[in-house]
């Protein structure tokens, strides 16, 4: 279903001296000055083709650096120097007097049947490169080879991996609300590469991504509406398979950290308890045994050591954190109102979740034992969060007011910078 | 024993209310001749002791909740044990209770929320005499709404509901 994509990668020798990174982003800092980016269009070379790729790789580079909020690029329109002069001697002073603080250039060229595009990036202020690479590829690639570039930048500069050449799932929705259609999408990050993964004919909730994404997770009510099920969709081959069953109803999937298992909330007789189902046996092994109170959406910490899951039994549905294998659980919510949907960073340093008090719904984070609470986005109706696979962005529903449009939202969990995600219609349950 | 008396009762009452209906209802469509057909034939069809539209207009399908809540009210238990009394004469029928919650709230918590509300109906059901094995229970919890929200309390209470459906 998808195109492997291959690729070679080489370094670029520094043109200067080589340098250590004086330009960086402190992002664990509470406030901060987005860092100001020149990024000069791709030279192509004479080539009308390769021109137009290349005009439109750094459109791609710019679009993904200003979404997440830590860059600011600078107007093209004062540029002072073409690509090719700053892939050969970048007028640093020049620069300088634009407030550019990064500068990037790029060459793209043929190679064969492939393409090979270069690029550098340079601190301005040190007047030193911090990155120089070649990537060589078939040029039906290009919008990746951006989003690595991307990546590339990002991640020198902010000391984080990047995520830019990453895929997102999530609900697809048409329709009145009375008879809406659910369906499953993918995309990439920045909402290019649509896919609808089903059709529409089925009610399909909750989607969860598999550790190497290669798989989904989420609950399908049949062709009957009245059978909902566990499916794993697989995104390599294309086929969905429902998986073994429990006595009850089950929801809330979520892989464990090596994609081995699921863990899941099955609804019997009026209590939800948690389960674990080894994916290869289809055995289950049930968390939690209730009789009488709600234990769902749970998820796993990155090592795999902890559980992090909703229980009422404390009255309204509030985050608890349990040992894997049993025991240490602890409530870590205590504002005002009920949670839902907690969920473990990849970095297991915060737990972002869905909280409703009154009419107002919030995407808030905090610390895996409570502290540290602070709410990120607030509105009519949030849901669903996930993070970005490097742990420093939140994407989630939203719906500004009840007769809007359902969309998905993402914001940067340190400058609160906030976007609305591409889709080409309305969308819920993000899983990235 | 007190539980199957009472239903034995519910059950007479139930047939008579229905003959009573039947008779107003057909008397007034014939009376005004403005029926269309279509409608003459609902109505025919609710006059008819044992059809799904009898259980719908006369028993009455769905049972109310409260905010967040799954215990069944008083109104609710008058409907079910109307319910129970229809099920346990026409023993043919098994039915799966669909359990929905309003939209003002989360996918996953309300999925649970909507089995407790459907499962508490169906509780009810069986203590007044219905076999547990006849009814199934799903929930749709807030995905899945019985009538348009459109911000009012009506349509809150509309889709805070544990519908019985006749299989």
């Amino acid at each position: 279903m998808l195109k492997k994509f291959m690729f070679s990668l080489f370094i670029l020798l520094s043109l200067s001296s080589p340098s250590w990174a004086d330009l960086h982003i402190d992002i664990t800092e509470g406030t901060f000055k987005p860092v100001e980016i020149a990024i000069t269009p791709f030279d192509g070379g004479g080539d009308a083709a390769l021109t137009q790729i290349a005009n439109q790789i750094s459109k791609v580079i710019s679009n993904d650096l200003e979404s997440c909020g830590l860059f600011k690029v600078v107007n093209p329109n004062a540029y002072i120097q073409s690509a090719r002069e700053v892939m050969s001697h970048p007028r640093f002073p020049d620069w300088k007097i634009l407030h550019a603080e990064a500068l990037v250039g790029g060459l793209v060229k043929r190679n064969g049947q492939n393409f090979q595009v270069d690029f550098r990036l340079f601190d301005v202020f040190t007047e030193s490169q911090l990155a120089g690479l070649a990537l060589e590829t078939e040029s039906s690639n290009w919008r990746r080879v951006a989003h690595k570039i991307a990546d590339e930048i990002y991640e020198r500069i902010t000391g984080d991996k990047g995520y830019f050449d990453t895929r997102i799932v999530y609900v697809a929705e048409s329709g009145p609300e009375m008879g809406r259609k659910y369906s499953l999408a993918i995309m990439d990050q920045d909402g290019e590469n649509h896919q609808f993964i089903s059709t529409g004919n089925r009610r399909v909730l909750t989607p969860r991504m598999s550790p190497c994404r290669t798989k989904i997770a989420y609950v399908d009510f049949g062709a009957n509406d009245k059978t909902p099920t566990l499916h794993i969709h697989n995104l390599a081959t294309g086929q969905s398979d429902a998986l073994g069953s429990v006595d009850g109803q089950r929801m809330s999937p979520r892989f464990s950290p090596k994609g081995d298992h699921i863990i899941l909330s099955s609804a019997n007789k009026g209590a939800a308890s948690l389960y674990k189902m080894d994916l290869a046996s289809k055995k289950f092994d049930r968390l939690t045994s209730t009789t009488s109170t709600i234990d769902v959406s749970p998820c796993y910490s990155p090592d795999g050591s902890q559980i992090v899951y909703i229980s009422d039994r404390g009255g309204k549905p509030q985050i608890y954190v349990r040992d894997a294998s049993g025991g240490n659980e602890n409530r870590i919510s205590f504002s005002p109102g009920r949670y839902d949907n907690p969920i473990w960073s990849p970095r297991g340093d915060l737990i972002a979740f869905t909280r409703q008090n009154g009419g107002t719904f919030y995407i808030g984070v905090m610390r895996p034992d409570g502290s540290g609470e602070r709410m990120l986005d607030t509105g009519y109706l949030l849901e669903g969060p996930t993070w970005s696979p490097n742990g420093r962005e939140v994407m989630y529903t939203y719906q500004a007011s009840s007769k809007a449009k359902v969309k998905l939202r993402s914001v940067d969990i340190v400058g609160f910078h906030k976007r609305e995600v591409n889709i080409p219609g309305e969308g819920s349950y993000p899983t990235w | 024993m007190r539980l199957k008396i009472s239903s034995l009762l519910a059950t007479a009452a139930l047939a008579l209310s229905a003959c009573d209906c039947c008779v107003d209802e057909c008397l007034d469509a014939s009376g005004q001749g403005a029926l269309a057909a279509a409608e003459a034939a609902a109505a025919a069809e609710a006059c008819v002791p044992g059809t799904v539209a009898d259980f719908v207009d006369n028993v009455g399908d769905r049972v109310f909740f409260d905010f967040d809540r799954s215990q069944v009210r008083a109104d609710g238990m008058e409907t079910l044990q109307r319910q129970a009394a229809w099920l346990n004469t026409f023993g043919n029928y098994v039915v799966t209770i669909n359990g929905h919650c309003d939209k003002r709230g989360t996918t996953e918590y309300n999925l649970a929320l909507g089995e407790r509300r459907a499962h508490a109906a169906k509780e009810k059901l069986i203590a007044a005499g219905v076999d547990a094995s006849r009814i199934k229970v799903v929930s749709y919890g807030k995905n899945r709404p019985i009538v348009e929200q459109d911000g009012s309390e009506w349509a809150y209470q509309q889709n805070r509901v544990a519908i019985t459906v006749l299989d």
